[in-house]
């Protein structure tokens, strides 16, 4: 059995898992590559039946156009129940990354308002996609990760996984974070994308595109981004490594325009993809500061 | 490894052939998931930051940060081990000790990495990482030799099932790379692994630091011919170290779409299951064949463990999650009593008679332990008599389930033979068990309360009726006989105090009426008595139903009728 194999393997098993033993779970569809593979790992859970819980996603609207065309799509195609949860109040009261810095934009538009999207659906058991390569606080993270009735995590109450047995007991108010791609690294999702011809957003492939240059960031000028004395944006052959709000999300210089190019890089470049997020760089050990709160 | 700047991509056709021999060559890789134990200094962090760095699973930003933080210059000016350096914060911190995991890949194998620090939580953490390795690497300081604690690294591996052992001396710099010395340790460890009944254990000699034989032979030790610990962990055969003989599969999900479909999905446990098998499912005891096994990607012929199927049967049988399909030539151990080893993983120790839920495959089950057996004194591996079970203590019990559970002894069949324990209260994981076979241990000596309570479901108890008759007194036996209470009617007052002590002893429920009513014997604790008073209740139905409250079928009762033998 290929490496993928087994990867696919213990993911569905998670997945269904989850769908038995709680009474409401949600998908947390951010719309990246990574949900992307979740998405199709939960299709072939439940072949030939359906997708048996609904997806949602928070949006800040901050979001590149191109991702919320995609998602609209993608969903409408497979047939799966969209919940779409904004921050209305927090928008209207004028919440955006360059006036609040993306610490407190994100606390807003993204940890508040996926704890209020999850309690006002009742939802005791949420998917996402996240990996334990991707930074060093997530390497010791559960596939089960238990939240308190406030939706926070401490790290010191986590329960013990051993084999494939989690365990799903939760209270009333308490909730689980699922992630079944925990042992899934950077490359073995493009490689799985690859294999299985997942659909993705276009922005992952290099094209031109307008950009402003900071230091050795690229930034989207995207929803009116101030720009700083001197700058001004310029074509450059770029694409993105991941996918979030359109100020926090640098892109990275490249030519890689197909899955093949894409694996070629990751090979040669090694660096890990959260490098070009704006957020977590703000302050140091922010990721795991951010979990505490309710954050993914 | 050359550092690489952020720019543009050097576009061709010559990169693009690389990324299809990579995918070519990855097509067949397989995973291996292997845990690193050793005490702290060992070079545990060195070894990972060696095996991350020369495989080329670390990132540049990630070295870059490590150069930057580099103070003890080591080879390469780099201090490998704080490329592992977010948990060392921590433990220094005193924060959590817990299991970390981590990536690397060749273009023979993936690896995951369960790593575990910190010795004050070592056994829980060690058996968490050591659930699903298929290989431990076990190191041991060059200078120091085989210690206690390499001993209960070692123990732990092999209870948890870990197939190989990698017995890894490092710090030969140290040592000037004497043969004899790692010969010497060699042979005492072999001493210990024949003990353990290991199934394969190698050895090497290497040193993290300067990477002898960890990726590069290097040329330090000529003398030892053997595999480096990365050509080992690429090519030690883990295939066959799965159970395909023994077709387990757990329902872990029904699905129906439409009135045609009815699919099983699950996890192959082991084993392979084929199209047209004879299958029994279990508890049910049903038989049929395999109809289909259905999958996303097309029907398939086969399918074999660890893959994730959807089955479907050519009967309708009523089947649902916590059941299993098995061969109906080769099946499980059923039943609700099994020995077991336990590592115990809580505050709060384990203890016999307490209620635990039990989770084994897909099944969820109130249990609770019967008798600890002994404790596992993991310095010696001696057997210590014990009471409870404190955390990080390892211990043999016998368990009773309430319902029966379908399953195999653990060394035979990791996935049907593992289980959790958690409290049903406080919802915590308490504890991992390892099942060792079916409980036949047959108790010798004289029959102790705690045996007889199991047996008959209830405490001793007397009741005392008040102005009421001998007609009254087995009106009320009956009644509580057909609830399941053991009960007589003490039918010879004159004899009350010794009668009432001979059916304590036997674990009865007595009724006693009469003037021997009035008073309770010393012998019998004030918990364990009620007094009922005819001309104080209205009619008859009042009088039960106040004796059956004082028993406990209500909240807070005294002796509740544990339902089955004792749960
Ligand atoms: N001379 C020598 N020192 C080593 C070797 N491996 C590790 N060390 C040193 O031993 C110390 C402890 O190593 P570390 O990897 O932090 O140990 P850990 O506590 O097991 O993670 C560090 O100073 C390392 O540089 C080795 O092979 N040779």
């Amino acid at each position: 059995m290929t490496h993928l194999r087994a990867l696919e393997a213990e993911s569905i098993h998670i997945i269904r898992e989850v769908a038995a033993e709680f009474q409401k779970p949600v998908l947390l569809y951010s719309i990246g590559k990574d949900s992307s593979v979740m998405v199709r790992l939960a299709q072939k859970a439940f072949y030939p039946g359906k997708i048996p819980f609904p997806f949602l996603h928070i949006d800040t609207t901050y979001k590149f156009q191109e991702m919320i065309e995609f998602r609209d799509r993608f969903c409408a195609e497979i047939g799966v129940e969209l919940i779409v949860h904004t921050n209305t109040k927090a928008i209207e009261e004028g919440a955006n990354p360059f006036r609040l810095g993306t610490q407190k934009c994100c606390a807003l538009l993204k940890t508040r308002a996926l704890l209020d999207a999850l309690a006002e659906g009742g939802f005791d058991a949420a998917f996402g996609g996240a990996r334990r390569d991707e930074e060093k606080s997530r390497a010791k993270e559960r596939v089960y990760s238990f939240r308190d009735s406030f939706g926070q995590w401490d790290p010191k109450n986590q329960r013990p996984e051993l084999w494939n047995l989690y365990n799903s007991r939760i209270d009333k108010g308490e909730s689980i974070r699922v992630f079944p791609l925990s042992n899934w690294t950077e490359l073995d999702v493009w490689h799985y994308i690859y294999l299985e011809n997942i659909p993705i957003v276009p922005m992952y492939f290099a094209k031109p595109r307008e950009m402003v240059v900071r230091g050795e960031q690229l930034i989207t000028i995207e929803h009116n981004m101030p720009l700083r004395p001197g700058e001004k944006p310029e074509l450059v052959m770029s694409r993105m490594r991941s996918l979030g709000c359109t100020y926090c999300t640098g892109a990275i210089r490249s030519e890689a325009d197909t899955l093949p190019k894409i694996i070629e890089e990751m090979i040669q470049f090694r660096r890990s993809e959260r490098e070009n997020r704006v957020i977590d760089h703000d302050q140091e050990g922010s990721m795991e500061l951010k979990k505490r709160e309710g954050y993914f | 490894m050359a550092s690489v700047e952020i720019g543009p991509f050097p576009g061709g056709s010559a990169e693009l052939r690389r990324a299809e021999e990579w995918l070519a060559e990855t097509a067949q890789t397989e995973l291996l998931r292997f845990t690193t134990a050793g005490s702290v200094d060992d070079g545990k962090s060195t070894l990972i930051g060696r095996l991350l760095y020369d495989s080329k699973g670390v990132y540049e930003d990630q070295l870059a940060s490590v150069r930057k933080a580099t103070r003890n210059l080591s080879t390469n000016g780099l201090d490998l081990s704080l490329l592992t350096d977010g948990l060392r914060a921590e433990r220094e911190q005193g924060i959590t000790i817990d299991v970390a995991y981590r990536y690397f890949a060749t273009p023979k194998r993936k690896f995951i990495i369960a790593d575990t620090p910190g010795h004050e939580q070592y056994t829980r953490n060690m058996a968490t990482g050591a659930s699903t390795a298929n290989l431990a690497v076990i190191l041991i300081d060059a200078r120091y030799g085989v210690l206690p604690q390499s001993r209960r690294h070692a123990y732990i591996a092999t209870l948890l099932g870990i197939p190989h052992l990698m017995v890894t001396v490092n710090k030969m710099d140290l040592v000037d790379y004497r043969e004899q010395v790692f010969t010497a340790i060699r042979e005492e460890f072999q001493q210990f692994a024949r003990q353990l009944k290991a199934r394969d254990v190698r050895y090497i000699p290497i040193s993290a630091l300067n990477g002898d034989n960890v990726v590069e032979r290097g040329g330090n030790m000529p003398w030892y011919t053997g595999p480096t610990l990365l050509e080992h962990l690429e090519t030690v055969p883990i295939s066959e170290d799965r159970n395909l003989t023994d077709m387990r599969f757990p329902v872990q999900y029904v699905i129906r779409p439409n009135l045609d479909f009815r699919g099983f999905a699950g996890q192959i446990a082991s084993g392979v299951i084929r199209r047209g098998d004879a299958i029994t499912v279990l508890p049910s005891g049903r038989t049929s064949r395999v109809k289909s096994i259905v999958t996303y990607d097309g029907e398939l012929e086969e399918a074999f463990a660890p893959m994730s199927v959807t089955v479907c049967l050519e009967d309708e049988i009523d089947i649902s999650r916590g059941d299993m399909l098995v061969h109906t030539a080769n099946q499980p151990h059923a039943g609700r009593r099994f020995e077991a080893t336990v590592v115990w993983m809580n505050q709060k120790p384990l203890e016999a008679h307490r209620p635990y839920l039990l989770k084994q495959t897909t099944q969820t089950v109130r249990a609770r332990v019967r008798e600890i057996r002994h404790r596992v004194d993991i310095h010696t591996l001696g057997h210590q008599r014990a009471s409870q079970l404190q955390l990080n203590e390892i211990g043999v019990v016998s368990v009773e389930a309430h319902r029966p559970l379908f399953f195999d002894a653990y060394r035979a069949n990791r996935s049907t033979g593992g289980f959790i324990l958690i409290d049903p209260i406080t919802n915590e994981t308490l504890g991992a068990g390892m099942i060792i076979g079916p409980d036949t241990w047959r108790p010798s000596g004289p029959v102790t309360p705690a045996e007889r309570l199991a047996r008959i479901g209830h405490r001793p108890f007397l009741v005392r009726l008040v102005n009421g008759d001998g007609e009254l007194a087995r009106r009320i036996e009956r009644h509580l006989f057909d609830q399941g209470y053991l009960v007589h009617v003490i039918e010879e007052p004159r004899h009350f105090a010794q009668a009432i002590r001979t059916a304590f002893a036997a674990g009865l429920v007595s009724v006693v009426y009469g003037a021997a009513a009035g008073n309770a014997p010393d012998a019998v604790p004030a918990n364990q008595t009620v007094t009922l008073d005819r001309a104080q209740f209205e009619d008859e139905a009042a009088l039960i139903s106040a004796l059956m409250a004082a028993l406990g079928s209500g909240p807070g009762g005294n002796v509740p009728l544990t339902d089955g033998a004792g749960i």
